[in-house]
């Protein structure tokens, strides 16, 4: 069963980034699967003008959205409820999870199957089933794959891009009764396909995310190669789909547009196998889908980011991933690393609003500020410019106008603001700066040589022997 | 307060910001490639959907039912689901097709969950349109012709009237005014199922159907 994600202390992100950075077998996996993924998407984008117009584009829907995210908001519950469908709210991952246990005990239903929801990640959703005796079974393949291994995701795409298909074969014959060893990809998927069928077929409770929610037409809209997304959604007699708040869009014809950016900056393909619209309930004279449909719309912290006009861009974001496919950190410490939901850039940004800067503050600054995630992102979100707004955010001293998160300050130490603090005052009086300035250069010679993190690739920093001031003065005749 | 009233309170709360007009689609309409004719149109639909390792036949309005049973006795179909009270399930009934028993989807799936998943082999369904660009077919179910249809069976046979080919998927919504009249599920399907979620190898027949069947259908006399 799969793990809950637990956000260790934030000093423990130096220690996992190291110890992936070190596993070559994890090296060789991402490197492989970023280069892959890298190229594809530069193939499906020849054309930079239709790109730069789509990115446009995209970031203009994504920006109307949020600009109008309350109203829009009321729109799509009158909407879905209109077509049959309950919409439930919910501040917290606690909230979002009771919504979903009541649903199954007030139905008595005890299997759950699962699509591919990072926001059902996000809450935990399956170690809370578990607490209360139910099983939840994901159904694409990646994501069986990491819950058949006791794992999280490492990527928000490719759930199971840090396994080997060895590795796989190698967990299916140890996990499966009556399966034995192969490490033929074909082979594998049929594996899951014949465990999981019977699974749909006996199914209570179907979960799933949303890729888009339509406002004008109450539509969720989601995507998916596998074909389970659909099941999920149209097999067991109830469907929960949960997601965040701003995933909602204004108009159906919006979702043309940005489905024509998702799943070429994710995974480099055209379209996806599937692309749903599910806008209702079962009718009385229809022969299959749910009877009942379940929207849960999740703050969880979005609402903060939402509040600042900088930090609301973040919530631009359609999850595609290609920030992460193009960092040289993630490609070099993988998903877990990060230890958050959202891993890469996305999660650097996104993880405080949901778990506070103090336990989330390394992600900001495990980033060179290359650049790379900006440029690939298809509604330019401003990564970087958010990234050192949240580096300024993890040091801004607490009740100040700079601290304005939860959380924010973490980043503080007691000798680091001592010296700071003298900084000041030295560089703030002119006696004291020249006092100052002369000790520095006549003393040089009992500069530390080992200056921490900046003397473990560099020469250690020591003052001239001359001040400034001093060869002016010499050059004057 | 409810959570509902908390959330909303903190979003009206928030401030507004620049204002964000609604977002102008033109130039991005404009900028699209104009498919030269209806056969341009069909050219660039099958090759895409054969690009997604769709099979494509071309069959007229007359003869696709013994295309079809053809088609399916050589990949040893004995169960066939279909719509009985659909125009295209009348006609198919009408032929009788030999060596292939017609199964009607005519009452609820929950009724019969394990004989669709385990006792069908194929399917029919008809399409309502298609997209050229990304390969796609948009299907529009029913009570008639229902959701699991497209789904559960192994191997998905879809006819689709060659006419009804629109360039991408907004060209598709917009000239069918989907925003006004979306039904409880549209689905648009571009290939069989599949999954690269192991070492990002392509692999078919993930969960839904492992073959797609595109019985490509023209008005009699004017086959290609």
């Amino acid at each position: 069963m799969s793990q809950p994600i637990h956000f260790h202390a934030a000093e423990d992100f130096a220690v996992r980034s190291r110890a992936a950075a070190g596993d070559p077998d994890l090296r060789r996996n991402f490197r492989g699967a970023m280069d892959f993924l890298q190229a594809k998407r530069r193939a499906q984008f020849p054309d930079a003008g239709e790109l730069n117009l789509l990115r446009d584009l995209g970031a203009a829907i994504r920006r109307h959205a949020l600009a109008n995210l309350p109203d829009l908001l009321e729109q799509l519950e009158s909407r879905l409820v209109a077509n049959g469908v309950v919409v439930h709210w919910a501040e917290t991952p606690a909230e979002a999870n009771a919504v979903v246990l009541d649903i199954a005990r007030r139905s008595g239903a005890r299997r759950f199957v699962k699509g591919k929801s990072m926001v059902s990640e996000e809450v935990g959703l399956n170690h809370a089933l578990e607490a209360a005796g139910i099983e939840a079974l994901e159904t694409d393949m990646g994501e069986y794959i990491v819950q058949l291994a006791g794992e999280a995701p490492s990527h928000i795409i490719m759930p199971a891009i840090h396994k080997t298909r060895q590795q796989i074969g190698e967990l299916f014959a140890a996990r499966l009764p009556g399966v034995a060893y192969t490490d033929n990809v074909d082979a594998l998927i049929q594996i899951g396909r014949e465990v999981l069928r019977r699974k749909f077929a006996e199914a209570d409770i179907g979960i799933s995310g949303v890729n888009f929610a339509v406002a004008e037409t109450g539509t969720l809209f989601l995507v998916e190669n596998e074909g389970n997304g659909r099941m999920c959604t149209t097999v067991p007699r109830i469907h929960i789909a949960i997601t965040g708040i701003e995933k909602v869009v204004a108009k159906l014809e919006h979702v043309a547009a940005l489905n024509s950016l998702l799943p070429r900056s994710a995974t480099g393909q055209a379209v996806e196998t599937y692309q749903n619209f599910i806008s209702g309930s079962r009718k009385a004279d229809e022969l299959d889908g749910p009877d009942e449909v379940h929207l849960i719309l999740l703050d969880n912290g979005r609402s903060q980011a939402y509040a600042d006009l900088q930090l609301r861009a973040t919530l631009q974001c359609i999850r595609c991933g290609a920030c992460m496919n193009h960092c040289p950190v993630y490609a070099r410490i993988g998903g877990h690393a990060y230890g958050t939901t959202y891993p890469g850039p996305i999660g650097a940004i996104i993880s405080p609003h949901m778990l506070g800067l103090d336990a989330t503050y390394p992600l900001a600054f495990a980033s060179t500020l290359c650049g790379a995630c900006v440029e690939v992102c298809p509604v330019r979100i401003p990564i970087t410019d958010i990234l050192i707004r949240l580096r300024n955010e993890a040091q801004a001293r607490p009740g100040s106008s700079d601290a304005s998160l939860r959380g924010s300050g973490a980043a503080r130490t007691a000798l680091a603001s001592a010296i700071w603090r003298g900084w000041a005052q030295v560089y703030s009086r002119l006696r004291l700066y020249r006092l100052t300035s002369w000790f520095m250069s006549r003393g040089r010679a009992l500069s530390p040589i080992d200056q921490g993190a900046w003397t473990r690739c560099r020469t250690p920093l020591i003052p001239a022997a001359k001040r400034l001031r001093d060869l002016i003065r010499e050059r004057r005749p | 307060m409810s959570a509902r009233d908390n959330i909303l309170g903190r979003l009206r709360r928030a401030p507004a910001g620049s204002s964000a007009p609604l977002p102008d689609l033109a130039p991005w309409r404009a900028s699209r490639p104009q498919m030269a004719d209806a056969a341009a149109g069909i050219a660039r639909f099958r090759a895409n959907m054969e690009a997604a390792h769709a099979e494509v036949h071309d069959v007229t309005s007359d003869d696709w039912p013994d295309r079809l049973a053809t088609l399916a006795a050589a990949k040893g179909v004995h169960t066939l689901l279909f719509g009985a009270d659909t125009r295209h399930g009348v006609q198919l009934a009408a032929r009788r097709p030999t060596g292939m028993q017609l199964v009607p989807y005519d009452r609820s799936a929950d009724l019969w969950r394990d004989q669709l998943f385990d006792g069908i082999d194929a399917s029919i369904t008809a399409a309502t349109s298609a997209i050229a660009d990304t390969g796609g077919l948009v299907l529009w179910p029913d009570a008639h012709e229902t959701r699991l249809m497209s789904l559960v069976p192994p191997i998905h046979f879809v006819l689709l009237d060659a006419a009804r080919i629109h360039a991408d998927l907004h060209a598709a919504m917009s000239a069918e005014r989907w925003a006004t009249r979306m039904p409880t599920n549209v689905v648009v399907i571009s290939g069989p199922s599949k999954t690269a979620d192991i070492q990002q190898t392509l692999a078919y027949g993930a969960h839904g159907p492992r073959e797609l069947i595109v019985l490509l259908c023209h008005a009699s006399g004017v086959q290609r």
